[in-house]
């Protein structure tokens, strides 16, 4: 397993260097540049020579790339062009954020969707079936940001349950050692802000697990019914298994394997998602920031958001590829 | 008292806006305790649906089974499906065809074989790892301590069977039905779980199903053979008698189609023409009639009946032109139904 896990680590590094380089790239490749969004649309070409020497951007390209690589080696992505804070420092204050709504998302998606798909293959053909298969189409195919607007209309504005905006109560003095912060109420003893922060989460939570949550019915639903017409299934209902094993350990243990897949990937429509959610919800987590930066063409921060995004979901599907060697010996061997 | 009684079972597969369809069609037979009985028959002529039916193992939706089938003193068609399980792997065990596929992948052959014996006998895991081990021991796995912990792929096909037949008779049932369980193997390996099956048959005194398309398999094997078509039992003999006699003209021509290594003419291999799906609603006439070399007009005017060959006690067949009666006054020689 460990060797798993480090040939894994070993195959991270052609893929990093590959993308740093798209990256570079596609950053360079937009229209006007960090300059020209600094000064405006008047600005002097001697102004915009001036910002562009002062970034180190009139130096030939390959050593620009040189330059950022050997820094980003290091944790250094230079500086934001919109706040002048490292860029490092801007991540770790909004990562936390982005994260605890990814998983919050994640586990949304996973714990209704799975019990759902489960059941729209047992009642497979029935009304029940057909509005659980309609209803996963309707969530991977409304767009995220009018879902948002949706859910914030109804249930923050008309309803008034749940807050419109925001991680936490703007007039609540928490602290927030880890930047987590459902898990900082808990840490610092104060169970009220747990809970503020948990009823500001559910709303955009919810929004951002539509698509995976719809996906994962789907997976879920298509792999249950194959495993259900497998061979293995009939051997266990001709031992007089009962219901209740054979569903547990005959039917969703081997159906999981597909979706724990598509689990992994989903991460990625997590993290994309993310910066319209957060957009709507002014979550301030990495996509809010992220989005500004791509307007404002702050290229370290764009540069070292999406190599750190890209990482971590590399580092999330190499988990996943290790669970999926714990529920399938045949994966293990080879 | 047979221990198996099935009476008349017919079983239809209904689809919404298609006509049912009849898989198995006023089937009876009996299987006495420790009696090993065949049911043969080529794909589709319902023998697997037979089984199945038994072990109550068809899908509930768009599936309809009547008749009887009574295990002992148990009505099977009429226990509730949670009383069916504790008689399934109990009572009756299934083998299954492809031992590739009917092991689940992802759990260990020790984990498949203890699940059933803790359902079962309501022993303790470790208990049931001891039974488990001596099992894979008595179906000639070597090293069956090791074997437990490993997972279906890193067996061998006939590992796996070997395996299959241990979950099968891990509860000791009175009834074994065996859904051709050799014919995904290798033949030398076929052989061998043949060898073991009847080893195990004759051990533990539980009476045994053969389903199976080979009549060597039979021949070796069972006492009592019933030969299926398109649906219906068409002969029902003892297994000698009907080797010795075939006297239905679907059954002859199956025995026929064998190549024989001794065949002293080196011509073609016999064949029975046509195809399966060549055939007649049994309420029209004989289902076999289109293929039939024996064949006449009075065929087709409604369902032959069965009745007993003379002279050949419990052979009978559902045809009024046998080819082998059994006396021979009664009836055509062999030489009329050669092609």
């Amino acid at each position: 397993m460990l060797r798993f896990v480090f040939r894994r680590l070993l195959q991270l590094i052609p893929i990093l260097l590959g993308l740093s380089i798209l990256l570079f790239a596609w950053v360079r490749a937009l229209p006007g540049g960090p300059a020209q969004a600094l000064l405006g649309e008047r600005a002097t070409p001697e102004a915009v020579e001036q910002i562009e020497a002062q970034l180190g951007l009139d130096r030939p390209l390959w050593e620009q790339y040189v330059q950022f690589l050997g820094r980003a080696v290091r944790l250094d992505f230079g500086a934001s062009l919109q706040t002048g804070q490292p860029v490092i420092e801007e991540m770790a204050r909004r990562f936390p954020a982005t994260i605890e709504l990814a998983i919050a998302a994640l586990l949304i998606a996973v714990t209704v969707g799975i019990p759902l798909g489960y059941l729209a293959a047992r009642r497979y053909g029935t009304w029940l079936d057909s509005v659980l298969v309609s209803a996963s189409l309707l969530g991977v195919t409304v767009p995220i940001f009018f879902l948002a607007y949706l859910l914030k209309l109804v249930f923050a504005v008309q309803l008034g349950w749940l807050p419109t905006a925001g991680r936490s109560d703007p007039r609540a003095r928490a602290e927030h050692p880890t930047g987590f912060y459902v898990l900082d109420g808990i840490v610092t003893g104060d169970p009220a802000a747990s809970w503020d922060a948990l009823t500001h989460l559910i709303l955009p939570a919810v929004a951002l697990a539509s698509i995976p949550l719809a996906v994962i019915v789907r997976m879920t639903r298509a792999s249950v019914l194959t495993v259900l017409h497998e061979d293995h299934v009939r051997t266990a209902e001709a031992k007089g298994l009962l219901a209740g094993t054979i569903v547990r350990h005959h039917v969703l243990r081997n159906a999981m394997l597909p979706v724990t897949t598509v689990i992994g990937l989903q991460m990625g429509v997590l993290l994309a998602g993310a910066v319209l959610t957060e957009t709507v919800f002014a979550f301030s987590g990495v996509g809010k920031f992220m989005a500004d930066g791509i307007v404002q063409r702050d290229f370290p921060t764009i540069q070292g958001f999406i190599l750190v995004i890209a990482v971590s979901y590399v580092l999330v599907n190499m988990i996943v590829d290790i669970v999926y060697g714990l529920l399938d010996p045949r994966v293990r061997v080879s | 008292m047979s221990f198996l009684r099935v009476r008349d079972l017919t079983v239809t597969f209904t689809r919404p806006g298609q006509a049912p369809v009849r898989a198995v069609d006023g089937v009876t037979f009996d299987v006495g305790s420790g009696q090993s009985v065949g049911i043969v028959g080529e794909s589709g002529s319902g023998k697997s649906v037979t089984s199945l039916a038994v072990m109550r193992l068809l899908p509930a939706r768009n599936v309809q089974v009547t008749g009887s089938i009574e295990l002992g003193d148990q009505d099977l068609l009429a226990l509730s499906a949670r009383q069916m399980r504790d008689v399934r792997g109990r009572d009756v065990a299934m083998i299954f065809q492809d031992p590739m596929t009917s092991l689940n992948p992802v759990l260990t052959v020790g984990r498949q074989l203890v699940e059933v014996i803790v359902r079962h006998d309501g022993r303790s895991v470790a208990e049931a790892r001891r039974d488990a081990q001596a099992l894979l021991e008595r179906v000639g796995i070597p090293d069956p301590a090791r074997r437990l912990r490993e997972y279906p792929h890193q067996l061998s096909g006939g590992m796996r069977q070997r395996v299959m037949i241990a979950i099968a008779v891990a509860c000791r049932p009175r009834l074994l039905i065996a859904d051709e369980p050799t014919t995904a193997l290798d033949v030398t390996i076929q052989a061998q779980i043949l060898d073991l099956l009847r080893d195990l048959v004759e051990e533990s005194g539980s009476a045994l199903v053969m389903i199976t398309h080979d009549l060597g398999v039979v021949a070796g094997l069972c006492e009592r053979v019933h030969v299926m078509y398109s649906g219906r039992i068409v002969e029902s003999a003892p297994a000698t008698g009907l080797f010795a006699r075939p006297a239905h003209p679907y059954t002859d021509g199956l025995l026929r189609s064998i190549p024989r290594i001794d065949d002293e003419e080196r011509g073609m291999l016999h064949t029975i023409r046509g195809s399966v799906r060549d055939v007649v609603a049994w309420e029209h006439g004989c289902a076999f009639q289109p293929r039939c070399d024996h064949a006449v007009e009075s065929c087709l005017g409604g369902p032959p009946p069965v009745h007993d060959l003379t002279g050949a006690p419990g052979h009978r067949v559902r045809c009024p032109r046998p080819v082998h009666p059994a006396t021979p006054a009664t009836g055509t020689g062999r030489s009329e139904g050669s092609a």
